[in-house]
């Protein structure tokens, strides 16, 4: 690797590329445990419980997902300020939306909506989780906060809301990605456009309906 | 038809400039934009005013010089234009048009509506060329076949003019469209192919040293570029730079 790739522009737009490329991966796994919830309440549970203890996840996959996480939102912002910086005179008249959607011109603002939920997700379900399995060492009911959680109907909104966000960032962020590492191709790229905007609409809307299934759900005892 | 003229006036690279407002009356629809602006020059300079200062030169839509943010787009409101090419008939009767320079850390503004485009210049020197020896023993073109696909490709990259409406319409003030044709280009040809590993590193180096911003794939470069230069090539370049970074010796 050259000593100047990851302090370039090109080489940092590939960086963003690949972390985003990870954490793609990471909300479909993270979605699929969400949905076992609808499914089993003890079979949730078992699956908290195993990646809540397993070493290699623990000690090795979840350092690694922090750290991808942290590396994309913090190059991401870095980066806002550099390009805004690199036009210290705006325009008395300009029309954006006459060449470039809202989507992608609006990253940090979709970005950083995500990351203020990802705070108040960490909160709300991450520290409980280590606070009980590595401080109190007490037996945690995953469902049971996730269900108590969700039957809040401001936390409900918020969650929605928040998945509209990713949506809007993911329309624009997985073709994106694509393009940053060089793949631009005149046969692929259109699918590769559509699989974006399928993946854009179908996963935000998967994590939705296991929110609002559990707030139906507290109505139901 | 007359118009309201928004033009930003600046008397040189330190003056704080701003916007002067002008009339201006019975233009012709068929008339280029430039021309517009020879006549309002035409007009200050018979009230004795300082003309607009403005680039310009083939007035062809080759060469390159002109610029201007029009009515808050690169080279005005139509497609695959310069300015120069860029016909009254866009605009209507009683409009009020706003008349910019590039804005960019980069290239900045020397005076009115000219800008120091000389930083694209220096990327273009930092690799945007080939070393061949052309002295009294020149190759025949033809001796070396390249296919038709290669050829158009490269021809396609070939076609920027280097004017800077990517930069200008770009949110984040990225050089990337102008260095990707620019290193595109060569990639495809047999000639290119000794220096471009060391081509899209430094070309990328010194678009960043200049101080553009990072491209973010939004696409409003290839809209606004008057040669229709594809994004497919910032994909090249971005291809080009990661393969040139894992097996170069720099």
């Amino acid at each position: 690797m050259s000593k100047g790739f990851s302090n370039s522009s090109v080489g940092r737009k590939i960086l963003m590329a690949l972390s985003g490329f990870f954490l793609l991966i990471f909300l479909v796994q993270h979605l699929v445990i969400n949905l076992i919830s609808v499914v089993s309440a003890d079979g949730f549970n078992e699956v908290s419980e195993f990646f809540g203890t397993n070493p290699v996840i623990q000690y090795l996959l979840q350092p690694v997902l922090f750290f991808g996480i942290i590396f994309h939102l913090i190059m991401g912002m870095y980066l806002d300020v550099k390009n805004k910086a690199a036009r210290p005179i705006k325009y008395a008249m300009n029309k954006p939306s006459e060449n470039a959607s809202w989507v992608s011109r609006n990253m940090i603002i979709t970005g950083v909506m995500v990351l203020l939920f990802l705070a108040l997700h960490m909160v709300h379900f991450f520290f409980p989780t280590i606070n009980a399995h590595y401080i109190t060492h007490e037996h945690l009911d995953s469902f049971e906060m996730v269900a108590s959680k969700m039957a809040n109907p401001v936390y409900i909104g918020i969650y929605v809301a928040a998945f509209v966000f990713l949506g809007l960032h993911l329309m624009h962020g997985f073709q994106s990605a694509f393009q940053s590492v060089g793949v631009n191709h005149p046969k692929y790229s259109p699918i590769i456009k559509k699989l974006g905007t399928a993946y854009a609409i179908i996963v935000p809307l998967g994590y939705i309906f296991v929110a609002v299934y559990h707030y139906a759900c507290s109505f139901c005892s | 038809m007359n118009l309201t003229l928004k033009v930003w006036r600046q008397k040189d690279a330190k003056a704080k400039g701003g916007l002067e407002t002008y009339q201006i009356k019975n233009v012709s629809e068929h008339s280029s934009f430039l021309e517009m602006l020879d006549l309002l020059n035409e007009d200050l300079i018979n009230k004795g005013e300082e003309p607009v200062a403005f680039d310009h030169d083939c007035r062809e839509g080759i060469c390159g010089m002109c610029s201007l943010y029009i009515n808050g787009e690169a080279h005005g409101p139509d497609r695959k234009v310069t300015t120069c090419q860029l016909h009254m008939r866009m605009f209507k009767d009683g409009e009020t048009v706003y008349i910019e320079p590039w804005r960019s850390k980069a290239m900045p503004v020397i005076k009115d509506l000219i800008v120091d485009r000389t930083s694209l210049e220096r990327i273009q020197q930092a690799g945007g060329f080939i070393s061949v020896n052309t002295s009294g023993n020149t190759q025949d073109a033809n001796a070396l076949p390249i296919p038709k696909p290669m050829a158009d490709k490269a021809m396609d990259a070939a076609t920027c003019i280097g004017c800077g409406a990517c930069v200008a319409t770009c949110k984040n003030s990225s050089a990337m469209l102008f260095v990707a044709a620019k290193v595109a280009q060569y990639s495809y040809l047999p000639q290119g192919q000794i220096e471009r590993k060391e081509r899209a590193l430094n070309m990328v180096e010194q678009m960043d040293k200049e101080g553009f911003g990072n491209c973010t794939n939004t696409g409003a470069c290839e809209v606004e570029c008057p040669k229709g230069i594809s994004l497919e090539f910032i994909a090249r370049l971005n291809s080009e730079y990661l393969g040139a970074s894992v097996t170069s010796g720099q």
